[in-house]
């Protein structure tokens, strides 16, 4: 087997439990994703996926293990790693324009004040904003404009990887399935890697190559790998009516509804591996994969 | 609409309360007065030489025509302009809080910064920062052997402390997202302090500065009135010692336009710095 891009290898985190003690957010973690996917991750709330994210952005140090980039291991925050926050993200003193110049300037050193205006307006407008709103302030936009501005640094900067940390979590879901579509067309374009965070099921069907599945925490691990059987490009309306939806759903569900309890708590595994869940309903031989509930 | 007419209706009561306390003021004067005698009103208002009482505004702001007609000239060591008295007053203030600002604002940084820094700190500035300005005066006067550095250092030590404080506290609370927006962009230190903690923290470190400038004004009369020679708060003690209470009156008025001036110059550096989330 080859190495992935990206390697999580046996990652773990302890915090201390302000008793004295500590506690295990999760333990020996590893997975890995290819040049060029879409993964996000699913999970229940505080089972360690922002921590993950934190790790990944070099924003945090693990406990024990190592994620290996591109060969390299990844040590501090760098320009190769994008991340959107869901909040705060941007810097409210500076507008449109100039939050994703300033990090368009990071990044090409070299370029002139022109080539660094145009590329960030070029990718302000990918996102779907128009020129009136680039001098505003980001308290001047709504929170769909301002998460768009922040998709458009992130992309702006063409970074080896992309982190998003649930991105559209505050926004409404209209909103939130414009911006979908926008980050779906962007991506479609650039073939990023991108790492996601998201709370919504549905959000996670229509925007990944494949989705994890974390367990509870603490000790929490990540279980399964579900690959999203569906091709693209995807299309929010369109995509309920392909045959591996509902049951990718509905594993997704039952995932998280259940066995995200029943598989929690410690293993004595000394690595653990998502097993690969594969559902296609469309393949000659189709077969339940052997969690799926009948 | 309803805004402007706010806005009228309580310029036309600010109007009204002064008019009004105006003649309050101008009517309980013959009453006191009379008290006395009537004669000695009819030379106050002359102009002659003046003894006790409160003079009437009329008289205040006649002084006051007559000393903003011709602000700065000078007869003398007793005798100058009001607006030579304020100018020396402002260059003393500005002098000592130019000073503690170039001291407190990178101190301030270096504190909320580093924890270790703020807490090896801590324990100095909350000793020397409850003593009153004015107690440093002897020392001070001792040490420099010169009042008009004396003055200047009163008002760099009441200074700064509130930029200290409030420039370690706007640093400290930076949001760590914007932080992390710095790191994740690779900023080094010095672009990450100019960036993204300065324009985060200036809101916080001007209403220090807003703060102090305000403390200073209110010093420098006190330490005028200490170390005489020049300055608004000699001339104030000066003219109290002549007994002429309308320049008493007149000189109050134009310690507050100042320090009214002083407060509106940091109020605009507010609104240019003030950002909301
Ligand atoms: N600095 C810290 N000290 C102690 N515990 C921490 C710290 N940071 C996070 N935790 C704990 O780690 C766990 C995972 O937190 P994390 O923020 O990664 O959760 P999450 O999966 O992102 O949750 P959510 O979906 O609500 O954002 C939580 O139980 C949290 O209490
Ligand atoms: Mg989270």
């Amino acid at each position: 087997m080859t190495t992935p891009f990206l390697s999580v290898e046996r990652l773990s985190q302890r915090y201390p439990d302000g008793e004295g003690g500590q506690t295990t957010i999760f333990e020996n973690a590893s997975f890995g994703i290819e040049r060029g996917e879409f993964v996000v991750i699913l999970g229940h709330s505080g089972c360690g996926k922002s921590t993950i994210m934190n790790i990944l952005a070099g924003l945090a140090e693990a406990s024990e293990g190592v994620v290996i980039m591109d060969g390299k291991e990844v040590s501090g925050p760098s320009l190769d790693r994008g991340v959107v926050f869901q909040n705060y993200s941007l810097l409210p003193w500076l507008s449109a324009l100039k939050n994703v110049t300033f990090a368009v300037a990071a990044r090409y050193p070299d370029w002139s004040k022109d080539q660094v205006l145009s590329h960030s307006k070029k990718h302000l407008e990918m996102v779907g904003l128009s020129a009136d709103v680039f001098h505003r302030k980001p308290s001047q936009l709504s929170g769909g404009m301002r998460q768009r501005v922040s998709i458009a640094r992130a992309f702006s900067i063409s970074p080896k990887l992309l982190l998003l940390d649930e991105p559209f979590g505050a926004l409404d879901a209209l909103t939130r399935g414009t911006i979908q579509d926008e980050l779906l067309k962007v991506w479609a374009g650039t073939n990023q890697t991108v790492f996601m965070i998201t709370h919504d099921i549905d959000e996670a069907i229509l925007l990944a190559d494949r989705i994890l599945l974390m367990t509870n925490g603490p000790f929490a691990r990540v279980a399964e790998s579900v690959e999203i059987t569906i091709p693209r490009p995807r299309n929010r309306i369109e995509i309920v009516e392909h045959p591996n939806y509902y049951a990718i759903r509905n594993h997704l569900v039952q995932f998280l509804g259940k066995h995200s309890k029943e598989l929690a708590g410690p293993t004595d595994a000394v690595e653990n591996r998502p097993e690969t869940v594969r559902i296609d309903k469309t393949a000659p031989a189709a077969r339940s994969p052997k969690k799926l509930a009948v | 609409m309803t805004d402007m007419s706010v806005n009228k209706r309580a310029a036309i009561l600010s109007f009204i309360l002064l008019i009004g306390g105006l003649l309050l003021w101008e009517a309980a004067i013959p009453g006191q007065k009379a008290v006395g005698e009537l004669t000695e009103y009819e030379r106050l208002t002359g102009g002659g030489a003046q003894k006790a009482g409160v003079p009437p505004p009329s008289q205040v702001l006649e002084k006051a025509w007559e000393q903003l007609s011709d602000p700065f000239y000078d007869a003398g060591p007793n005798d100058k302009g009001i607006g030579i008295q304020i100018g020396y007053s402002i260059y003393r203030v500005l002098a000592g809080y130019f000073l503690a600002a170039l001291i407190a604002i990178p101190l301030g940084f270096l504190i909320g910064m580093s924890p270790v820094a703020y807490k090896a700190l801590n324990p100095f500035i909350q000793v020397l920062r409850p003593i009153s300005p004015l107690a440093w005066m002897p020392l001070a006067l001792f040490i420099i052997q010169d009042s008009e550095t004396s003055a200047i250092f009163v008002i760099f030590i009441c200074s700064i402390w509130p930029m200290l404080i409030n420039t370690a506290f706007g640093v400290a609370g930076v949001r760590k997202d914007w932080v992390n927006v710095a790191r994740t962009h690779e900023l080094g230190a010095l672009r990450t302090a100019f960036m993204v903690i300065l324009p985060a923290a200036a809101p916080t470190i001007v209403t220090g500065m807003r703060i102090s400038i305000g403390i200073a004004w209110l010093v420098i009369v006190a330490a005028e009135m200490l170390v005489g020679g020049t300055g608004i708060g000699y001339y104030v003690w000066n003219e109290w010692n002549n007994l002429d209470l309308t320049s008493v009156i007149f000189s109050i008025l134009m310690i507050g336009v100042v320090g009214m001036a002083l407060d509106a110059m940091f109020g605009v550096l507010q609104r240019f710095v003030v950002y909301s989330e």
